[in-house]
């Protein structure tokens, strides 16, 4: 097939003729350029010229050619984020001036804000409560009735508009644990008997040998003023329960015992300095009618 | 030859003692720079590069010891082409195509299932991502395009190609360079700019290399004894001119010490931006396009055994498409800081690359005419005739994505890698195997290729693969887009991003599916080269074998 003698005749070839030239057995037609592909190619060309003369199209010195429409990207923008106040404007308007309770309370300002809410947590919060608000570790679940810093409406507003342990906001919820181990507050084997005593508040087995009466001396006299005397937490000071079963970071006793080294807590940051007011409003409505809102 | 040793004695050229001297000032040089290196990721490429320039010294003694005392241009009114250069960089194509391959199939894998990310750095998809990308384009296409224009070039130009070095040192070091930019990826070694991710002096090196490369390409058409350059000449120089224009300007980086992989680049803000995408558009439109094009001008009518339909069609669509693309590159920032001129000329020089895109699919499509039956018979010719087909396609659908209404919806959604595997699946490696087939036997001296019943496998294969893969991302992209512009009625967005990635994820799966399938493909193919290059010599050789003398 690279011979280049046995090259079949071509039909073209006898009527459009060859440029002459060969190489290496390739030869070139003489075909003219097909009319549509010209003229296709004319009314590209056509349309760019049209095109230039309506949008803004040529540099010059210190500025540019706006266009016969004067469209520019940057109005546009504005045009679209003003179409969806207008939208918005009157539901958000009322959104603001109504207290939280009289929202829940008017089926229509509720499902605005459930709706408003939905939209904010699906951008903003879902990256660490995850999309259904079921938590990961170290984030709750927002679902149960089980609350770091109370689980009423107003205390999910003031936690969302403040954040938790987020320095930039001096109203932040700030309060943490002490890092009892790395500070050399407690020893290891009271941290370690400790844990113990924990795991046995929520009827969790224990390891063999372990000492629950030193556990028990130790968390009285450093976890009790928080955690309460007998594991029931205190919203005040984002102290969990630890009698329930339910666990921000996990069970195992390693967990524990890291948690008690190292203390310190989740952050959240403050909502009220990246969203407006009604939407934080809606957000803690959202949040509060999941369905462990108290 | 053996006369000619006692007439002309053997003596070392002048190529030889000066690149010698070069290498042992770069493996000197090197070994410095490594033992004052400020990370070790930098040493351990200072320590490759030291090590392959001592390669270079004895591989240039082990060439000398070999060769005869003189290289004729011409043995018996014939010309003496140079034809080791092109196997190699034909087997490398070969090897990168599927090293390639398979680390896009594995990142395709991560995307549907991230536990693939295995926790470890080096085979995060960040850093596996550039390493698909640069291993399929610049690696597998071009070592294509580097053997292929080697090869055109002497062919169409009767000439030995120029340089007695030269050529091996423009192979040897693209593929050192690739070497150098793909464990620097592993390593965490980027300058972070989309298709131009090696550091400044990866970059260095392309660049001599480049320079070299085309020294090389001008040398053999200035040498030509035809009296016109063929039209496949053409677009290779376009590409080989342009590539070194747009390297220079996106990589006008500043080192922050010599001993340090870390630069910065001159340009700032939305000027980097431009110039990154005046870059990386046209490394699609010179690298991807014009290099192509000129394998399908060449061997699309040598495999048919047709001529060209237009030549009036090759000049005007070459210029067109040589003056048009180098503008189009705004379209990738629409909607952007990029002022709004600046994305006006993008789009409207993008619509009117569509028909001087589409002068190369007709020019390839119509030298079929009186050959069409061969499409039933040959499937080389088919993989190109269908690679051409697939150019015609994406090469549609590049404009019309450039529209500014239709990029709102179809920017950053996986439209976009749609696109892009449409052009570089269908177009790119399509015309790349039906080159490669097309080579290995003329290289080799074999009539075709091992089994033709295992080049039908592969298209097939391969073909249900890309059809799977690009159909996956243009639901995937188009739902996408869609989900993220969908309002509710009270006016609030109505899905999160995870719920597109959600609703994204049988897709991904789909697309693995149809990646899986492409490398199935390229692994028949290698099979099928191996056993055509291991499988014994014909007795009587055809006409193009008589051509190749010493090799």
């Amino acid at each position: 097939m690279q011979d280049n003698a046995a090259k079949p005749a071509n039909d073209k070839k006898a009527s459009v003729g060859t440029t002459g030239h060969e190489w290496d057995g390739i030869q070139e037609l003489n075909t003219p350029l097909p009319r549509w592909w010209l003229w296709t190619l004319y009314a590209t060309i056509i349309w760019a010229f049209a095109y230039w003369i309506a949008y803004p199209a040529i540099p010059l010195v210190s500025s540019f050619t706006k266009g016969a429409l004067g469209w520019s990207s940057r109005e546009a923008v504005v045009a679209d984020v003003r179409d969806l106040q207008t939208l918005r404007g009157p539901m958000t308007a009322k959104i603001e001036a109504t207290s939280l309770a009289e929202i829940e309370s008017t089926p229509e300002l509720l499902s605005f804000a459930r709706a408003q809410g939905a939209a904010a947590f699906a951008v903003n919060c879902s990256t660490c409560h995850g999309a259904g608000a079921q938590g990961a570790k170290g984030y709750p679940n927002l679902n149960d009735d089980d609350w770091l810093w109370g689980g009423t409406v107003d205390a999910i507003h003031l936690t969302l508009q403040h954040g938790i342990r987020w320095d930039a906001d001096k109203d932040t919820r700030a309060s943490m644990m002490p890092a009892f181990g790395r500070d050399g507050i407690l020893k290891p084997n009271e941290i370690s008997a400790t844990a113990d005593y924990v795991r046995s508040l929520s009827d969790l087995p224990v390891e063999k040998g372990a000492d629950l009466a030193l556990g028990a001396t130790v968390f009285a006299a450093n976890c009790a003023a928080c955690h309460g005397e007998k594991g029931e937490g205190l919203q005040d000071v984002g102290a969990p329960k630890l009698n329930d079963k339910i666990w921000l970071y996990g069970s195992d006793k390693a967990l524990l015992i890291e948690r008690m080294t190292l203390g310190g807590g989740g952050v959240m940051p403050a909502w009220s300095a990246r969203l407006d007011a009604p939407t934080v409003k809606s957000l803690a409505v959202y949040v509060h009618t999941l369905g462990g809102g108290q | 030859m053996g006369i000619m040793d006692g007439i002309y004695p053997k003596k070392l050229r002048f190529g030889e003692i000066g690149l010698s001297v070069v290498m042992a000032v770069l493996a000197a040089g090197a070994i410095i720079v490594a033992a004052k290196a400020w990370t070790p990721e930098y040493a351990f490429h200072a320590y490759l590069f030291s090590a392959a320039a001592v390669a270079a010294i004895f591989a240039i003694a082990n060439r000398y010891t070999a060769r005869d005392a003189a290289t004729p241009q011409m043995i018996d009114g014939k010309p003496n082409y140079n034809f080791g250069p092109v196997k190699f960089a034909t087997l490398a194509a070969m090897f990168w195509g599927l090293a390639g391959f398979t680390v896009g199939l594995y990142i395709a894998l991560q995307l549907a299932w991230p536990m693939f990310n295995l926790d470890l750095p080096w085979f995060s998809f960040g850093r596996l991502r550039p390493l698909h990308t640069s291993a399929v384009i610049f690696a597998f296409g071009g070592n294509v395009l580097l053997a292929t224009s080697f090869y055109v070039v002497q062919r169409t130009c009767r000439a030995r190609l120029a340089g007695d070095l030269a050529p091996w040192f423009v192979v040897l070091g693209y593929n050192f360079f690739i070497l150098i930019a793909g464990t620097g990826y592993l390593l965490g070694i980027t300058q972070g700019k989309e298709y131009a991710e090696p550091e400044w002096y990866a970059d260095l090196w392309l660049t001599v290399v480049w320079v070299t490369y085309l020294l090389v390409f001008l040398g053999t058409l200035w040498k030509r004894e035809e009296p016109h350059i063929y039209v496949a000449n053409w677009f290779y120089l376009a590409f080989i001119v342009t590539i070194a224009v747009l390297h220079l300007g996106n990589n006008a980086s500043v080192p922050v010490s010599i001993y340090s992989s870390k630069s910065y680049i001159v340009w700032s803000g939305v000027q980097d931006a431009m110039i990154q995408w005046w870059y990386g558009h046209n490394a699609v439109g010179f690298f991807l396009t014009a290099g192509f094009l000129a394998i399908m001008y060449y061997f699309i009518p040598k495999r048919a055994d047709r001529p060209i339909y237009s030549y009036r069609l090759s000049i005007i669509h070459f210029w067109a498409l040589i003056f048009m693309y180098i503008w189009a590159g705004p379209h990738h920032l629409h909607y952007t800081a990029l002022p709004d001129w600046a994305q006006t000329l993008g789009m409207t020089f993008s619509i009117m690359l569509w028909m001087p895109s589409w002068g190369g699919m007709i020019n390839g499509l119509m030298t079929l005419s009186g050959a069409w039956d061969k499409l039933r018979t040959d499937p080389v010719l088919r993989m190109m005739v269908v690679s051409v087909a697939f150019y015609g396609m994406s090469t549609f659908e590049g404009p019309m994505m450039s529209i500014k209404s239709v990029n709102s919806l179809s920017h950053y959604t996986d439209w976009g890698i749609g696109h892009v595997h449409s052009g570089a699946l269908g177009w790119v490696a399509y015309v790349s195997f039906g080159a490669i087939y097309c080579l290995v036997p003329w290289l080799w001296n074999r009539r075709e290729v091992y089994s033709l019943k295992l080049v039908n496998w592969h298209f097939w294969v391969s073909t249900i693969g890309i059809v799977f893969y690009i159909t996956a991302m243009w639901v995937a992209g188009i739902m996408q887009g869609l989900m993220w512009r969908a309002y509710t009625a009270l006016g609030f967005l109505e899905y999160s991003f995870v719920e597109t990635s959600e609703a994204m994820h049988p897709m991904y799966i789909i697309r693995a599916l149809g990646g899986g399938l492409f490398l199935l493909g390229a692994i028949i193919m290698a099979y099928n080269l191996y056993k055509t290059i291991r499988s014994p010599e014909p007795a009587a050789l055809g006409s193009r074998a008589a051509l190749v003398p010493g090799e």
